[in-house]
């Protein structure tokens, strides 16, 4: 066990900066905790040999759960013994992040107790993270966590802890409440959260407006977007303060509106509703003047990963409009017939964005019973993967010919 | 006459300990396996039932190797003991 904090020549040099550091935090817990010092020493190795030192993956868990926990063993216990395990454990968060200092101060008394005091608030889906746990303690903390009321988030081949954005907690612009939505899926899902049974991982992540703070599009397999159908709200004598105050609406408002559906004389601005493409940039540049329209709602889209096996990919639409209302049977029957095909006819570790690509979206969603809208294609006839069959006669195909 | 959870759960356990060190089964594999063996006696609800039952009891374990696996319980080779 280490005894001392090492040398680490190189992680200092990150802590240089008037950036945080985490070098900084884990010197800091290494005060206290043979975890944390060992991984400096491993840290500044794999620094000096460019390689990683860890083994990834295996039969870590808690009794009975097949996700939320990441096994990790050193490669190199006797030289690291503190860190010879030192697996991940994540923590399902509260929806839009929001704790008493209670609840956090318990989470941190569990993992002095239990772990190497490391945390990770919060991982890239959105999870608290416990970071370095031997493998006998991992019962313990998951006992302590349930007693305080917590539960293990997903990990593996299962749908991910869902995630959203603060909603209508704290932000005006909500479309609807992520918080509810989230805390519903997380709810009807605790089976497909806890027990791995898809081809590969599956991510529900809900944002209130198009600003997506979430970034729900690039990250999320099914993405749920606030938006509205109705008329953007405006207040022109609003608008009018803002151009006294020295605001350009023709070049910075009207001139980055990527539906070229704003107008202003110098007097009045004027916006062609149905040319927007509810991007959020006129609302945000002039919050008081702009709101989104009063018919609110959600977008619903599907296919979006991070480029691990394939390239990135980006969500499509799948829903334009869809009024989240409790208890959302809609969305979870809709979820449920995908996820049947996705199971039956998914390659391992596909995801269903990939899935989509493979068979084509006319395909998919003749599968899933739902029928092609032009909100589904980027571009007009440049995407042309649904095909409008029944319009198509018997006899057309002999017109013009000899 | 629909199968009950347990005799699901033995067949999947004679699936696994077959399988064991020669192929890793995902839980889609399994669930496909009972349904192309009993056909409508054993819905998807019924074999979820059935290796929720099996892990619940020990006798399976979830393993992860870039995807998520059911396997007999077994010693990591990656543990460092």
């Amino acid at each position: 066990m280490a005894d001392q904090i090492p040398n680490t020549p190189k992680l200092d040099e990150l802590e240089k900066g008037p950036w945080p550091s985490f070098v900084k935090e884990i010197k800091m817990a290494a005060k206290n905790s043979p975890m944390a010092r060992d991984l400096l020493g491993v840290l500044e190795l794999s620094y000096n040999e460019k390689i990683g030192h860890w083994k990834h993956g295996g039969i870590v868990g808690v009794m009975g759960y097949g996700g939320g926990v990441i096994g990790r063993y050193s490669d190199m216990p006797e030289e690291f013994p503190g860190i010879s395990h030192f697996h991940t454990i994540r923590i399902n968060q509260p929806s839009g992040w929001f704790y008493t200092a209670d609840a956090l101060r318990t989470l941190c008394d569990i993992w002095d107790k239990h772990g190497s005091g490391l945390t990770n608030m919060h991982g890239s889906t959105g999870d608290i993270v416990f970071l370095g746990c031997r493998t006998d303690a991992l019962e313990p903390v998951f006992e302590d966590l349930t007693k305080a009321g917590f539960d293990l988030g997903g990990s593996g081949s299962d749908v991910r802890t869902p995630s959203c954005c603060c909603g209508p907690a704290r932000c005006e612009w909500a479309c609807y409440d992520t918080l509810a939505l989230t805390y519903d899926l997380t709810m009807h899902y605790q089976d497909e959260l806890h027990r791995p049974a898809f081809p590969y991982k599956f991510k529900f992540k809900m944002s209130g407006c198009p600003n997506d703070c979430v970034a729900s599009i690039a990250r999320a397999d099914m993405s749920i977007i606030g938006t509205w159908r109705d008329d953007i709200q405006m207040n022109q004598d609003e608008v009018k303060k803002y151009a006294d105050n020295g605001l350009n609406i023709q070049r910075d408002v009207a001139g980055n509106c990527p539906g070229k559906c704003m107008d202003w004389d110098g007097n009045e601005l004027k916006i062609e509703n149905e040319y927007c493409v509810r991007c959020m940039h006129c609302i945000n540049v002039m919050p008081k003047a702009l709101r989104p329209g009063k018919d609110r709602g959600a977008c619903v889209l599907l296919g979006s990963k991070a480029p691990i096996v394939e390239g990135a990919l980006l969500s499509s639409v799948l829903i334009p409009f869809w009024k989240p209302e409790p208890p959302y049977e809609d969305l979870k029957d809709l979820v449920e017939t995908m996820h049947d095909l996705w199971c039956e006819e998914g390659k391992a570790r596909e995801r269903i964005g990939e899935f989509i690509q493979r068979v084509g979206m006319g395909n998919f969603l003749e599968e899933i019973g739902l029928e092609p809208l032009p909100e589904m294609v980027a571009h007009p006839r440049e995407n042309p993967y649904v095909f409008y069959e029944e319009y198509y006669e018997e006899d057309d195909g002999d017109e013009g010919e000899e | 006459m629909a199968k009950t959870v347990e005799e699901i759960a033995e067949a999947m356990l004679n699936m696994v300990t077959d399988a064991q060190g020669i192929k890793k089964l995902k839980p889609t594999d399994l669930i496909k396996a009972m349904r192309e063996l009993y056909g409508d006696e054993a819905d998807k609800k019924l074999c979820k039932g059935a290796i929720k039952e099996l892990v619940n009891s020990g006798k399976c374990v979830y393993t992860y190797f870039g995807g998520s696996f059911i396997e007999l319980p077994h010693r990591e080779s990656a543990a460092n003991d």
